[in-house]
């Protein structure tokens, strides 16, 4: 059994930010590109920063009000996490895209290069965390 | 107006990501994890988000320009290269290895776990690599 309706409300407020985003100020909703926009100081910045903020708020604002709570701490070592996001950082802008520029944005103009990017990330994270979780996992 | 524009779209946004379970790395795992316990629930973010944009950006993209700003800013880039499939699948691996994603990452600073800090510390960094090995885009 599993929870199916509020992935989906979720995912059609990300999707709605998305086209207002774009319809208002002619910008793509990628995370990646608008936090590397941010730190590396583009011109007309203001609104990466407080897209920024907001994403901050977002979480605060939903947990509080719907008394659904936290999730767990993630119980894997510290030096996963940065492995992980190294990775995650040196990928997203090689490849110009994260889950949300190339998944949700990308996707949704119909870019051949974001659904190719799209496909390769989730095939390796999918074989990533067969690797980890079933393979090493039985060797150790 | 811009900026309000930048806050209140972040704020939604973040709102989808808590609300769908993308800031739970236990979940995004249990997603990406299918041969083994299988926890479909995060296909629906996607695919809700992405039913959205495949039908609103066509109106939207026929425009003119946005409302508050000159033009639109779209990737110019077309090419299916390997800086792209590399990238996307070291991102990929990234993913798989902790279960954050960008945003997520972000999002979930806010509830205080010093990893995840650590995780988009590192992510800054990797940034920072990328953009030094092959600048541009």
């Amino acid at each position: 059994m599993f929870e199916y309706t509020t992935p989906l409300i979720g995912g059609l407020l990300i999707g709605a930010t998305a086209v207002a985003l774009l319809y208002l100020l002619g910008r793509i909703a990628g995370i990646a590109g608008i936090v590397w926009g941010a730190v590396s100081a583009q011109p007309d910045n203001a609104w990466r920063w407080l897209f920024i903020v907001g994403l901050l708020l977002g979480p605060v604002l939903y947990h509080l009000l719907s008394g659904v709570p936290n999730p767990a701490p993630s119980a894997l070592p510290w030096w996963q996490a940065v492995a992980g996001g190294l990775l995650v950082g040196f990928g997203v802008k090689l490849g110009s895209g994260c889950t949300s520029g190339h998944g949700v944005c990308g996707i949704g103009r119909l870019s051949p290069r974001s659904l190719v990017a799209t496909i390769t990330f989730m095939a390796t994270g999918i074989v990533t965390v067969y690797v980890i979780r079933h393979l090493l996992e039985r060797l150790l | 107006m811009k900026a309000i524009v930048g806050l209140l779209c972040g704020l939604v946004f973040g709102v989808g990501l808590a609300m769908s379970g993308m800031t739970d790395t236990a979940k995004v795992l249990g997603f990406l994890d299918v041969t083994g316990h299988w926890v479909p629930d995060l296909a629906f973010v996607m695919g809700g988000a992405v039913l959205v944009t495949l039908i609103a950006f066509r109106f939207v993209l026929k425009l003119q320009r946005p409302l508050l700003n000159p033009r639109f800013y779209l990737p110019g880039t077309t090419v299916i290269d390997g800086r792209l499939l590399g990238g996307a699948a070291i991102f990929g691996i990234g993913w798989g290895v902790y279960g954050y994603c960008p945003g997520p990452a972000i999002s979930a600073l806010t509830y205080l776990d010093s990893k995840t800090a650590m995780f988009v510390a590192a992510m800054l960094v990797g940034m920072a690599l990328a953009n030094k090995a092959a600048p541009g885009r």
